[in-house]
């Protein structure tokens, strides 16, 4: 395979940061109520760790071992800051739904993860790759799961009721639901992935 | 790269200074329609809660605090002719399931709730998030809007009170209707001072 498609098969599969490498937990779980936020949550991290990855990987030669710790969280938590202040502008409604989960990306450690494992040691087009693939990978963890838990919990899969309300089960919805859809979601996607290696 | 003082000091403050730089340029782009987006949320929310009105309840808004409390509230009048037809109201509650709840309630002139729109809230998604269809759904006793807290007893029924509770959210019900009532106390003082 490409080098380069590698990068990103990587990303999304092989080392998919929510069924694989099993980081990011706390949004994984905490946002994941409804299809349409598993995805913002995904999409909105995707757009940091692109943003942090390429950055961390130009300044990489610059920054001295000792520091490069606390200097990589400075440009991660920059860029989540932006997107928190351009969210809160321009996409209101979204903001309110994830709130807290927005700044929260900072502790992320699927940015940190990737930082240290990745961008600090490739060049910046395949810190972007890397960026868009485990952030792709992410998205599409968070909105599978989203979609389940919606589907089960309340009918809907992004908002399109599927079947009547009341013959759903609250508990997709609430945080025990979220541990056990992403606990089966993780055998399937194990399975998968094994038969295919 | 080996470390050492100068260096770490020189890269780590660049570092840290062109953030801050980044941030500051982002923030006086956002910070007006951050501003306006907040702002039009509140004028949506007064709009759809209060009567008819022809003056600007948002700037001639006042602060009222309840009795016996320490917070003020923030009080929207809504005048007709300059003749005060009713108010909206910004109350909140810290007795929900997760953090604090922020609703705008409405009232006419006669204390009548006239409309409440939710601001801001944390509860759980499927029970207590319900609130907003809730108390406004003519089955049971669930609907509050035509009441008036001067004469009916706004609390859950589970507490004796007149309002049927969201299954399965009692907290969250009790959360609601507490910071009506501390809107109502407000409203009651506005219209005593008219």
């Amino acid at each position: 395979m490409n080098a380069k498609l590698k990068i990103l098969y990587n990303g999304i599969i092989a080392e998919n940061p929510a069924f694989v490498l099993l980081l990011g937990m706390c949004p994984t779980l905490g946002t994941t109520g409804s299809a349409m936020n598993g995805m913002s949550m995904g999409l909105a991290t995707m757009g940091v760790l692109i943003c942090s990855n390429v950055v961390i990987s130009m300044i990489k030669n610059f920054v001295p071992a000792k520091v490069h710790i606390p200097a990589y969280i400075v440009v991660i938590a920059t860029f989540v800051s932006v997107l928190q202040l351009v969210m809160q502008a321009y996409l209101p409604a979204l903001y309110a739904t994830l709130g807290i989960f927005i700044p929260l990306i900072v502790v992320n450690c699927i940015l940190l993860g990737r930082a240290e494992s990745f961008a600090s040691r490739h060049n910046v087009f395949d810190s972007f790759l890397d960026g868009i693939g485990i952030g792709l990978g992410f998205t599409v963890a968070l909105t599978i799961l989203g979609a389940m838990r919606e589907f089960l919990g309340t009918g809907c899969i992004f908002g399109a009721q599927i079947y009547p309300e009341t013959y759903g089960s609250l508990l997709f919805v609430l945080a025990p639901g979220a541990f056990i859809a992403l606990g089966l979601l993780i055998a399937l996607f194990t399975k998968i992935r094994t038969k295919n290696a | 790269m080996k470390s050492s003082l100068v260096n770490m000091v020189l890269s780590l403050g660049t570092v840290t200074i062109v953030a801050a730089a980044l941030l500051a340029g982002v923030y006086s782009v956002t910070e007006e329609p951050i501003e306006a987006a907040k702002l039009s949320k509140q004028v949506e929310a007064v709009k759809a809660v209060t009567p008819a009105f022809d003056n600007d309840p948002v700037s001639e808004a006042v602060e009222l605090t309840p009795s016996g409390e320490s917070v003020a509230l923030k009080v929207f009048p809504a005048r007709k002719e300059g003749k005060l037809v009713g108010a909206a109201i910004e109350s909140y509650s810290s007795a929900g399931f997760s953090g604090d709840i922020r609703l705008i309630y409405g009232f006419d002139a006669e204390g009548n709730i006239t409309g409440f729109a939710v601001m801001e809230h944390a509860e759980t998604p499927g029970l207590g998030a319900k609130m907003d269809e809730w108390f406004r759904s003519p089955e049971g006793h669930r609907n509050v809007i035509g009441l008036n807290p001067a004469t009916s007893n706004l609390t859950v029924s589970k507490d004796g009170g007149d309002v049927d509770a969201i299954t399965a959210a009692t907290i969250t019900s009790r959360a609601f209707l507490d910071a009506l009532n501390r809107a109502h106390d407000v409203f009651a003082q506005l219209s005593a001072q008219q």
